[in-house]
């Protein structure tokens, strides 16, 4: 029988009060998804049954993970960050532009490194063969964006406000409309890919991949605030959301900015 | 929440990670991603695998990051992986010469992926490996390990990481020599034979 969503509502509460008791119990705050998220099925088989070993960066400055790739402005077009003006036409749906800082763990500015978007259209498609929802494709969007943050870790794309969609996780699921967002910092050991949300989106709670995050804090740091300040004129919707990228740098020790 | 007030160091706090999910295939990989080694290097290797779930199953909806130093042990500065064409808005891809040091590889439907790159060299006490990050859907969080190729047993056993591991599950790091420069280095997430995952700190 297929699952209802009452069914992972219960598994999510469960797994909220579960977190809830470990963190009263003394345990440390998780800022990040546990690999192994019944809720969300297809974590089921693709998450590491054993613990990760741990390496302190802190012993060894020559390890190749303190180290990141480098992008470039040959990396990018102009238009990269734009992506209504991919296409001939207009696509269909209500512009947004969203900026923010990208950051380490000491709020650091992160500057000059990709930032990579996907997502679905205004009415919730995927531009991917794969995707079987028949909301109608926008021959003027295509959803995917990058860019290079600035010296102040700056980044910023216009697009079009994604639709929410369904999909098979059980019956009737539907995820919250989403950007996706990936990241580089300074070192590899920060790669980051996240999704963020639209403020006071209704399908939170039914959505085990927003769920994942049990901590409710660190699941609000996923969700982008309205700004009007970044609302243009006559034009688009502004959103901000800084990102912070977690995991040990080397950067500080090299350049003690 | 999500503007970060970075005068207080206790606000500053980690975005979470998510899956990317079943559909970065038409934003993520670029063409010659895994092409990482300039085109006629006498230190080319292939590396080469699959990635399987708890089941034995090979994923075909996840791909690898590949991260690694020259043959000399230094690490890549070089930007122009993902080269753009201005003008037509596609990709131009690497330039063939110069070496970034780093490519993405997704899996194809058989869940094999492969990548040309410099084998890498020493640096520090370590023996030499590539850095490689996993994503897929259905995976929370991406996972880190570490490809080390067989053959100077000598730098492995002197290596911080593998000198630490339990025999049984060190060998999941150490690729397998199928000759002609050729290594296979399969990528189990769960279950039998699991690779061993890194965590940093």
């Amino acid at each position: 029988m297929a699952l209802t969503q009452h069914d992972i509502d219960l598994e999510i509460a469960a797994e909220h009060a579960t977190y809830e008791k470990r963190i009263a119990d003394g345990a440390p705050v998780e800022h990040h998804p546990r690999r192994d998220y019944a809720p969300y099925r297809s974590s089921l088989l693709r998450h590491p049954k054993q613990p990760p070993v741990t390496i302190d960066v802190s012993k060894d400055p020559e390890l190749v993970e303190l180290a990141s790739p480098a992008f470039g402005e040959r990396d990018i077009t102009e238009i990269d960050n734009d992506l209504t003006r991919q296409h001939n036409g207009e696509p269909i749906g209500e512009r947004i532009t969203v900026s923010g800082r990208l950051l380490d763990r000491s709020g650091r500015p992160i500057r000059g490194q990709l930032v990579e978007i996907w997502q679905a259209n205004s009415a919730g498609r995927y531009a991917h063969q794969r995707e079987q929802h028949d909301a109608p494709l926008d021959p003027n969007f295509t959803g995917v964006g990058r860019t290079l943050t600035d010296d102040e870790g700056n980044y910023r794309f216009t697009t079009i406000q994604p639709g929410p969609y369904p999909w098979r996780n059980h019956l009737n699921a539907w995820r919250p409309a989403h950007i996706h967002f990936s990241m580089f910092g300074t070192a590899f050991t920060q790669r980051l890919v996240t999704q963020m949300y639209f403020p006071s989106d209704p399908l939170f709670p039914y959505d085990p991949i927003i769920q994942s995050v049990t901590d409710d804090a660190a699941r609000q740091r996923l969700v982008a605030t309205y700004d009007h300040s970044l609302s243009v004129p006559e034009f688009s919707m502004g959103y901000h959301w800084d990102i912070v990228l977690d995991g040990p740098h080397a950067t500080w020790i090299e350049e003690g900015r | 929440m999500t503007k970060i007030d970075t005068s207080r160091p206790e606000s500053v706090l980690p975005t979470p990670s998510h899956t990317v999910g079943p559909f970065y295939g038409y934003a993520l990989p670029f063409p010659g991603g895994g092409d990482i080694a300039p085109v006629g290097h006498p230190d080319t290797i292939t590396v080469q695998g699959y990635v399987y779930d708890g089941e034995g199953n090979p994923l075909p909806d996840a791909f690898v990051e590949l991260w690694g130093p020259d043959p000399e042990g230094n690490l890549s500065t070089t930007d122009g992986s993902i080269r753009r064409d201005p003008a037509s808005g596609g990709y131009l891809g690497r330039n063939g010469v110069e070496f970034t040091g780093w490519g993405r590889i997704q899996t194809d439907a058989n869940g094999h992926w492969y990548a040309r790159t410099l084998r890498p060299g020493a640096r520090g006490q370590n023996a030499p490996y590539l850095s490689a990050c996993v994503f897929a859907r259905g995976l929370l969080v991406h996972l880190f390990t570490r490809i080390y190729l067989p053959g100077d047993e000598a730098a492995l056993a002197g290596d911080p990481l593998l000198s630490g591991l339990d025999p049984a599950r060190r060998d999941t790091l150490i690729a397998q020599d199928d000759g002609r420069g050729t290594y296979r280095f399969d990528i189990r997430l769960q279950g039998e034979g699991e690779t061993v995952f890194l965590e940093f700190q």
